[in-house]
């Protein structure tokens, strides 16, 4: 589309000019055909007063010409063919402004023969608006676009029932589209952001809520759009560079690629994936040349960069340059669960591309299963995966490649397929052969699937309740064995408390990390004591702690975030991977507001060990758990009373300043905002796993 | 980061991968504001050259301007230039609209450039917010064996996976600013010291936005002396960039057929 900017707010340019800082979020429209897609965008850009001056009467001139009446849609259909047959085929891309915000909206088509412009369209979103005629209801292409969304990871999705004025406004019709919707994306783990009752022709609900509509209380279509988070940086993740190509134009030699995730210095030790050798990050290299004291030393997701490294290793495209604490994974067999958009329908025995990053190997299709037709209310499994379909398959690769699952790290952890040299599938890698905690699972792949739906049902069932009755539906709801997870925090001693009163069946664990304070083991004792029961302490193995305190020394984890993740893993992380072995389920004292990290944690979430996750005080505050602890005379650890907010290993902690964030005192010489050990999954499901030794 | 070193980490990847999976690659040297930009973007994901050729598809009837610009910057930048001549007006197709069948001229002298090179990707500086059918093109391009671009069969394209196998004989279109906007490319150019030619500033009141044929391209009234002014004026205006370019008017659908037969 043309240069479209509004008016009100092009006359305020921010001081440095344009396109600095405004954010800006990408939002696909998606939805079956005909329900109203363009016909919304149309109304939108009139809304919005970006359409170019003109255009308008110029479409309108057209439309009279051609002896048909206007519709908003003929401001988008920008091809012949699309205008004759009044069917988008491609996505097209619009831009408009609103208050607070650039956006760029994703026309996606909705007939079913163009859903591979669909996914090309929505894979560069951030957030969707499902449109749904209210006179038609769900059909077979919102289930597939649903289940597509899902699939292309977008977590960010609201609702639109449009053309409401030809149901008359009806309250009650909204309302049982509203509730079908709802427990169909739950049932997706895709949250609806707002369900919103619209007339993209006559304008209801997409700019104001009109008197027509005036029984819905909830945001417009612009709203939503201004509430969307644009995309995020995955700093916060594992370092991962996969390489695109190593040039040697003069002397240097750059091994060249995008910072998918994580961050890096000059100086840092890295892996190459899938080999394993090691190096140093001699230099970050930039054109035009900087004088030296401005030459780069660090890198973070996002940049395109190039780096020099300290020895001639053998690096080559395809490559991922990890830290070495957490590399991705070598793997010669992957489950993923994936989309398939060609014609010929993928079997077991195809030989298919797979890529990874930039990453290209052969493969074979080991095994398929849940291959159904999304877009059906009751789909029959298949033993192919027909065009148009999802299912789960498992590869065996000819040569190992570098690759996480995607609940680990969402750029590393997806794969696309090819058939005869053309991109024919795409989706999410569910489990891999080089991890330990996959493996013993044939059948985590598929039951992952259950488990995510079981967890989304879970979150709006227990949103509304209190934590003891969250408690006690989790145990009624989870079959098979659950652990609290305590290190006797004020939360873990608040849920302890909650759980004797309650009388539930369950493994109360901690992790004896051995560099605890002793104001901590006093507590353990006393909890022991108080609530006449055991606690089973699980400790670190022997050889691994030798071998750490070998090569770092006993407070090696001061001198670099290496060693510090180092210890983490070999002291806490690995220990609980033993301490949850077996389990279905676990319970944890995480509250939103102790780091920013914790933000946006869901109340029950799936591990990747494939556990469904509670954290019952997730929305308290640290107030709300102190009078509950005086309250019922909680046994507390005699640190917060010395300025501890959150206590870890001895050496690691201290008490924080008035003012300060919860868990400033933890980890307090690094300088970032990371305070992870590797214990917790970040609040995208991503988790900062430490290093293994 | 901001948006503009998002915008060009992402054209440096997608440059990146054009070098990397394609086997022999030109950029279109438009002279334009936006092909500077991306040969200013290709010296940085290549750290100081261009290690490809770059071509000025060339109709005779650019503005003097911009032929002064193409010698000075071929050699200043170290380029490896290939000037190809169009072909004369009357080997186009008679049934097209007169300004479209002048452009038409130089996917002529694509074609011709194909077939004497061997390339199987060409780099163009395409913007999805320029026209309508430029919004709907992929990174990655594919083209047909007479260079046609067809829409209905466009392959998909995600999580900046790229379509780069050309059949034998066919090449691929390359876009690495298809997602930036004409702010974006001023805005850059302003923060990187980009050289421009001046006749996108404003003299007597008139000056260019958009730069084609001396014949079939018209200034815009605009007071806009410096890049400054230029990027205050495109925030406010609400004129197509196209505007000044003849062929995307003459019919509802000149632009279009232009696209399909391997028009930029």
């Amino acid at each position: 589309m043309n240069m479209l900017v509004t008016e009100k707010f092009a006359t305020t340019p921010s001081a440095d000019g344009l396109s600095g800082n405004r954010s800006l979020v990408r939002i696909v429209l998606a939805g079956h055909v005909d329900h109203g897609k363009s016909t919304l965008i149309g109304r939108l850009l009139h809304e919005t007063k970006s359409l170019p001056d003109g255009k308008l009467d110029s479409i309108k001139a057209v439309s009279e010409r051609r002896g048909v009446p206007f519709e908003w849609s003929f401001l988008l259909d920008a091809l012949q063919t699309e205008r004759d047959q009044g069917i988008t085929l491609d996505t097209s891309q619009i831009r408009f402004r609103t208050k607070s915000r650039d956006v760029v909206l994703i026309d996606a088509p909705g007939h079913a023969e163009f859903l591979r412009n669909m996914i090309t369209g929505a894979a560069q979103a951030d957030a969707a608006v499902l449109v749904i005629d209210a006179t038609e209801g769900v059909r077979e292409q919102t289930r597939r676009h649903c289940y597509l969304l899902h699939l292309l990871g977008i977590s960010q999705v609201a609702v639109v029932i449009n053309k409401m004025d030809r149901i008359g406004f009806d309250e009650s019709r909204f309302q049982e589209l509203e509730a079908e919707m709802a427990r169909h994306l739950a049932s997706l783990g895709l949250p609806a952001t707002a369900i919103i009752p619209i007339s993209a022709r006559n304008g209801d609900g997409v700019e104001r809520r009109t008197p027509a509509i005036a029984w819905y209380t909830g945001p417009t279509v612009l709203e939503v759009m201004d509430r969307f988070s644009p995309a995020k940086r995955l700093t916060d993740l594992p370092l991962g560079i996969p390489v695109q190509a190593v040039y040697k134009f003069d002397d240097r030699r750059i091994v060249a690629g995008r910072v998918e995730t994580g961050r890096l210095a000059v100086g840092d030790e890295i892996a190459i994936m899938p080999r394993g050798t090691t190096a140093r990050v001699q230099s970050i290299e930039a054109w035009p040349e900087p004088d030296n004291a401005r030459s780069p030393q660090s890198a973070r997701a996002g940049q395109s960069i190039g780096l020099t490294l300290d020895r001639q290793i053998f690096v080559e495209r395809g490559d991922v340059i990890s830290a070495p604490a957490t590399p991705a994974k070598a793997v010669r067999r992957l489950r993923a669960r994936v989309f398939w958009l060609h014609d010929q329908p993928l079997a077991v025995g195809a030989a298919v591309g797979v890529r990874v990053g930039m990453a290209e190997r052969r493969g074979t299709i080991a095994l398929i299963e849940n291959a159904v037709d999304p877009g059906e209310l009751s789909p029959i499994e298949a033993k192919i995966i027909a065009r148009n379909h999802v299912g789960e398959i498992e590869i065996a690769l000819a040569q190992p490649i570098a690759a996480d699952i995607y609940a680990v790290n969402p750029r590393t952890g997806r794969l696309v397929l090819e058939l005869g040299g053309r991109i024919a599938g795409g989706g999410l890698i569910l489990a891999v052969d080089g991890n330990a905690s996959v493996e013993n699972r044939q059948d985590s792949g598929a039951g992952r699937a259950a488990v995510s739906v079981q967890a989304a049902r879970l979150n709006t069932e227990l949103a509304d309740l209190p934590p003891v009755e969250r408690l006690k539906r989790f145990r009624a709801a989870i079959a098979g064995p659950l652990v609290f997870t305590t290190s006797f925090g004020l939360e873990d001693q608040v849920i302890v408390h909650m759980l004797a009163e309650l009388g539930i069946d369950l493994d109360i664990v901690t992790l004896d990390t051995g560099r605890l304070f002793p104001e901590t083991y006093a507590l353990w004792a006393e909890t022991e004591r108080r609530y006449g029961r055991r606690i089973r302490a699980i400790y670190p193995h022997h050889g691994k702690l030798e071998a750490l305190v070998e090569k770092y020394g006993i407070n090696g984890f001061y001198d670099s975030r290496e060693a510090r993740s180092a210890c983490c893993h070999v002291r806490k992380v690995e220990p609980l991977d033993r301490a949850l072995t077996g389990a279905a389920g676990w319970i944890v004292g995480v509250r939103a507001d102790q780091s920013i990290n914790r933000q946006g944690t869901a109340l029950v979430s799936v591990d990747e060990r494939n556990l469904l996750k509670l954290s019952p005080l997730l929305d308290w505050t640290r107030d709300a758990a102190q009078s509950f602890a005086a309250d019922n005379q909680i046994p507390l650890n005699a640190l917060h009373a010395q300025g501890f907010a959150s206590i870890g290993c001895a050496p690691c902690t201290r008490a924080i300043a008035p003012g300060e964030p919860e868990r400033a005192g933890r980890w307090w010489w690094e300088e970032d905002g990371q305070k992870e050990c590797g214990l917790h999954i970040a609040s995208d499901g991503r988790v900062e796993r430490a290093a293994k030794a | 980061m901001d948006r503009l070193d998002d915008l060009e980490a992402q054209s440096i990847f997608i440059f990146r991968e054009a070098f990397a999976r394609l086997k022999r690659i030109a950029l279109l040297w438009s002279l334009g504001k936006d092909s500077n930009v991306m040969i200013w973007i290709a010296r940085k994901a290549f750290f100081g050259r261009v290690p490809f050729p770059v071509m000025h598809v060339d109709t005779g009837k650019k503005f003097p301007e911009m032929y002064a610009f193409r010698d000075r910057y071929s050699v200043e930048w170290n380029l490896d230039l290939k000037i190809e001549q169009c072909p004369p007006l009357d080997t186009i197709d008679p049934t097209l609209p007169p300004a479209a069948r002048s452009a038409a001229r130089k996917t002529e002298g694509l074609k011709l450039a194909l077939a004497k090179y061997g390339f199987d990707g060409l780099i163009a500086g395409i913007r999805r917010d320029e026209e309508p059918t430029r919004a709907k093109e992929r990174v990655f391009s594919p083209r047909g064996l007479e260079g046609g671009w067809d829409v209905r069969d466009q392959p998909p394209e995600f999580w900046d996976h790229f379509n780069a196998a050309p059949p034998s004989g066919a090449h691929l279109r390359v876009h690495p600013i298809l997602h930036w906007t004409e702010l974006d490319v001023w805005a850059y150019t302003r923060r990187e010291g980009i050289p421009i030619i001046p006749l996108y500033l404003a003299r007597d009141g008139k000056r260019y936005r958009s730069l084609g044929d001396s014949d079939i391209t018209s200034p815009v009234s605009s007071q806009a002396a410096t890049i400054d002014e230029v990027i205050r004026e495109l925030e406010a205006t609400k004129v197509s960039e196209r505007s000044g370019r003849a062929m995307d008017h003459e019919t509802e659908d000149a632009f279009e057929r232009l696209r399909a037969s391997g028009y930029l």
